[in-house]
């Protein structure tokens, strides 16, 4: 049973309609990301999820459960959800900010506080200093940090993500989606995350859906968009001067690799994308290097012809 | 470039008031000694008082603090050069005054002159320039406002400044002041509860629907422009039919005169400023934290009170001071239609061509409304502090 089911799911404002008829499963544990140009109808579509937007016609089932069925403080109590910009109260401390959705579930304190501890651990804000600081004292990468760990405060089984990233600058956005890819694998939330930046998509969904005036023109892993663009305008956001590259960057070397041979004088960790590993590969100079586990062991080599075969469109 | 540098050294401010006082020590009577309260007095310039030693000491605290003014850049050292300046004057004023009064009599009356009250207005400009200048936090002020406060009881109980006409005037209506004081502080805050309670949510129905917040803001505004006075006689007229007619109203106390009215006004034009305010304190809170926060399951009520109006808050109290400040200045005016209030003693000693009674009524409400909008700023800004 999928954790998200969204059914023929429309809305319309008046005559104009933002979201037209669509139909996506997202899994359990699972990150799938939105992309779309504005006015695409992807954050129409993900605040119907926890009915901030009230739909149309259709159905959006979270956990098995009608949303409709559900009362709406009930319902988004239950449900993550940071927005661009992170939307903190300014007049709440970090730790007020985040023991928000613990004290509408009627916390008590002690344990309020021990999650508030936790949280601002995991994302490397420590309690002591910045539990009492207000949020305009604190970095746009540090407040955005603070949003996403009120969203996770009650542990939810699935967050919402609205551009989370798109006020923050370049370096700190990589660094941000890293941790979310980190504690997304600790807490193994479902996550649905809404971006226009083709990228940020690639680096962090399992599966991808583009959306535009309203349409679900394609829902499928990162590798299929750009191997099988459904539609032109797939096709045009991913971009067809790179798509080798781009497809490189998704497959881990190990997949590409060929048994373990002596003699070489180069190794690659085996954490590297095949991409990764083919830049490597060119600013080294060399035609072919050992895969290396974490204790430097070769566990495979990969040569540069393979490489640039792997690369190939099939 | 010497020069240019020593007068851009000079504070500007400084300058303005230092001429100012200048010239109203020199041109214009410092006090008028009157036989009784409503014969001409004969003028009585500072230099001409020189011989007392009281002036001496004024004067010479006078020259200190226009130099302190002009040539001293720390504000703490202005300040105290200029409080000490404003003691001196209250002293001197109070010694003068004694030493003119011919022994028991009850009849004469000292006023001070407008040397004294333009001494008096520069003097309170600097210090409050100074004040301002160290930057103190909000509690820091209230206490500088109450230490000011207890620098004139001092000089009200010691009796130093019994002699002067307007304490005078108050010694011959002790218990009539305290009163109209009291009257005074019961409509201006009276109207000020009202309008809160009235104004605070239809500001936030207006903040709500679009639609109706026009409407009602015209129409507010509307009432801003119809003069005070005719406002309390338009409301005499409905006031006083409802009295007549409805026993109920004439038994809770609604009559065409008097204190109903009086209220009534205040509250109509108390309402613009606290429904424009809450509107715009409201459109101010950033629509992403609203969103944010009925995307985390806060209830619409939880919302209101807990996200919207705190965030509000400080432009809802700016409104609030408006209002206060405005209404202890209106009060004044209801005394013309029965309403009590200092006014009374203004438009009594306006009747009697009495200025000392006039003073009576204006010096204690110009320091009501003063000491309010001190106190409001301060919790304003106190509110402000955290989420600055």
């Amino acid at each position: 049973m999928s954790m998200i089911d969204i059914r023929n799911v429309t809305k319309r404002y008046g005559d104009t309609t933002v979201v037209d008829n669509v139909s996506m499963a997202v899994e359990k544990g699972e990150i799938t990301v939105i992309v779309g140009t504005s006015g695409s109808g992807k954050s129409t579509l993900i605040r119907m999820i926890n009915r901030l937007v009230p739909m149309t016609s259709g159905e959006i089932r979270v956990g098995g459960r009608n949303v409709a069925d559900v009362p709406e403080t009930e319902l988004r109590r239950n449900i993550g959800y940071v927005i661009q910009g992170n939307g903190l109260f300014p007049h709440r401390t970090v730790a007020q900010n985040i023991a928000t959705v613990p004290q509408l579930l009627g916390w008590e304190r002690g344990r309020i506080d021990a999650r508030v501890d936790e949280l601002l651990g995991l994302f490397n804000l420590d309690p002591r200093s910045f539990a009492k600081k207000y949020p305009h004292q604190l970095s746009g990468g540090e407040q955005q940090r603070v949003g996403v760990a009120r969203a996770l405060a009650a542990g939810p089984e699935v967050l919402i993500m609205d551009e989370p990233f798109g006020a923050l600058d370049p370096v700190i956005r990589g660094k941000a989606q890293d941790d979310l890819l980190a504690i997304q694998k600790q807490f193994g939330t479902t996550i649905i995350l809404v971006t226009h930046d083709m990228d940020e998509a690639f680096h962090l969904g399992n599966r991808i859906a583009v959306m535009r005036g309203g349409r679900l023109l394609q829902y499928s892993t990162p590798e299929k968009i750009i191997t099988e663009p459904a539609d032109p305008f797939v096709q045009q956001l991913t971009g067809t001067t790179d798509r080798a590259l781009k497809r490189m960057s998704l497959l881990p070397l190990t997949s590409g690799m060929a048994p373990a041979k002596a003699g070489l004088d180069h190794g690659l960790p085996q954490s590297l994308s095949l991409r990764d590993a083919l830049a490597e590969m060119i600013w080294q100079g060399i035609d072919e290097a050992a895969v290396e586990n974490e204790k430097k062991a070769a566990i495979g080599s990969i040569s540069m012809s393979h490489l640039l075969e792997l690369g190939r469109k099939e | 470039m010497e020069e240019t540098l020593a007068v851009r050294r000079l504070d500007r401010l400084g300058v303005v008031l230092v001429v100012a006082g200048v010239a109203a020590a020199a041109l214009l009577p410092f006090i008028y000694v009157k036989a009784n309260r409503i014969a001409s007095g004969k003028p009585m310039l500072l230099m001409q008082l020189l011989d007392q030693p009281s002036v001496a000491i004024l004067t010479l605290l006078l020259v200190l603090s226009a130099c302190a003014v002009l040539f001293l850049e720390n504000a703490y050292a202005r300040l105290a050069i200029s409080t000490l300046c404003l003691a001196a004057l209250l002293a001197a004023i109070g010694f003068v005054a004694t030493s003119f009064t011919p022994e028991g009599s009850t009849a004469a009356r000292m006023t001070p002159g407008g040397g004294f009250w333009v001494l008096l207005a520069v003097t309170s400009l600097i210090i409050s320039d100074a004040l301002v200048k160290v930057r103190p936090r909000p509690w820091m002020r209230v206490a500088a406002l109450a230490a000011y406060a207890c620098l004139l009881g001092i000089f009200l109980w010691s009796g130093l400044l019994d002699s002067l006409s307007i304490m005078r005037e108050f010694a011959n209506r002790g218990d009539q002041f305290w009163a109209e004081a009291w009257t005074h502080v019961e409509l201006a805050f009276g109207s000020l509860a009202i309008s809160v309670a009235i104004g605070l949510p239809l500001g936030i129905v207006c903040f709500w629907v679009p639609k109706l917040r026009a409407a009602l803001l015209q129409g507010l505004s509307l009432i801003q422009t119809i003069p005070s006075l005719a406002l309390f006689g338009l409301l005499m007229l409905p006031l006083g039919y409802l009295a007549t007619h409805v026993p109920l109203a004439a038994a809770v106390g609604i009559s065409g005169i008097g204190a109903a009215p009086a209220l009534i006004a205040l509250v109509l034009y108390s309402l613009l400023p606290i429904v424009a305010n809450t509107v715009v304190g409201l459109e101010g809170v950033d629509p992403a934290v609203r969103d944010a926060a009925a995307g985390m399951g806060l209830t619409r009520r939880q919302i209101l009170t807990g996200i919207d109006l705190p965030l509000a808050l400080p432009v809802i109290l700016t409104g609030i001071r408006i209002v206060l400040v405005q209404a202890i200045g209106l009060v004044t005016v209801a005394a013309l239609i029965g309403g009590g209030g200092f006014g009374v003693f203004i438009f009594q000693g306006l009747g009697q061509t009495a200025m000392d009674l006039v003073l009576l009524g204006a010096v204690p409400t110009v320091i009501f409304a003063f000491s309010s909008a001190v106190i409001l700023d301060a919790v304003a800004d106190s509110i402000r502090g955290p989420a600055a």
